[in-house]
C-alpha cells in the first residue's frame, strides 16, 4: 500500500473514536454484515462510516493496513478490533461499552 | 470437504494445550463454528486470538474450501468467568 494510502487510513482511524469501515453508508448499508455492525455501534456513540464501495483502492487497502480479510472493520479510539462477528461477541459480552471508555478488557 | 476432527487438529498443532471444539454448522463440511480455550489467548484482543486460529487454516480458507468458520475464543480466565453464568 502506498505511505499516502496509510497515512490517510492512520488519520481517519485516529480522529474518530468510532469508525466503520462498511459496504454503503449509515443510511443506506449494503450489506447485512455492515448493517449489523452499524446497529451495534450506534448505540455507543457516534460512528464515523467509511463506504468501501466508493473507492476501491480503500476497499482493497484496508484489508491490507488491518490484515483482515472481510468488511466491515471496526476500530475503537484508533484500534483495530476485528469484523462483525468479533463486534457482536464483545457486544454480547459486555465489553463494548469498555473498549468506547478507554477501559481495556479483563 | 473438510471435517470437524480435521480442523481441531490443525488448531490444537498451532495451540498446544488448548481445549477445542469444533462443529459442522450445516452438514456440509465447508462452515464450522469453533470454540477455543487457549492460554496463548491471555492478555490478547480478540482479534488477535481470532487470528491466532485462523493462521493454521489459511491454507483451506484461500482455496475455498473452508467457507466460514465462526469463531468464539477466551482465555483459560475469560472462560473461568463466563463459566458461571
Amino acid at each position: 500500500m502506498t505511505p499516502e494510502l496509510k497515512a490517510r487510513f492512520d488519520q481517519i482511524t485516529q480522529s474518530h473514536p468510532i469508525v466503520l469501515f462498511m459496504k454503503g453508508n449509515a443510511l443506506f448499508p449494503q450489506c447485512g454484515f455492515s448493517a449489523r455492525a452499524l446497529s451495534l455501534l450506534q448505540p455507543h456513540g457516534e460512528v464515523f462510516t467509511v463506504d468501501v464501495l466508493a473507492d476501491p483502492e480503500v476497499r482493497q487497502g484496508i484489508k491490507d493496513y488491518t490484515n483482515w480479510p472481510t468488511i466491515p472493520q471496526i476500530f475503537i479510539r484508533g484500534q483495530f478490533i476485528g469484523g462483525s462477528d468479533i463486534l457482536g461477541e464483545l457486544a454480547e459480552r459486555g465489553e463494548l461499552a469498555d473498549l468506547v471508555a478507554g477501559k481495556s478488557p479483563a | 470437504m473438510l471435517d470437524a476432527d480435521f480442523i481441531r487438529s490443525r488448531i490444537l498443532e498451532a495451540l498446544p494445550g488448548s481445549e477445542v471444539e469444533v462443529r459442522d454448522t450445516t452438514g456440509t463440511g465447508d462452515h464450522f463454528e469453533a470454540r477455543v480455550v487457549s492460554p496463548d489467548f491471555a492478555g490478547k484482543m480478540m482479534v488477535q486470538q481470532h487470528k491466532l486460529v485462523y493462521a493454521p487454516l489459511q491454507t483451506w480458507l484461500q482455496t475455498g474450501e473452508l467457507h466460514a468458520l465462526a469463531l468464539k475464543t477466551y482465555s483459560p480466565e475469560q472462560w473461568k468467568k463466563l463459566g458461571n453464568r
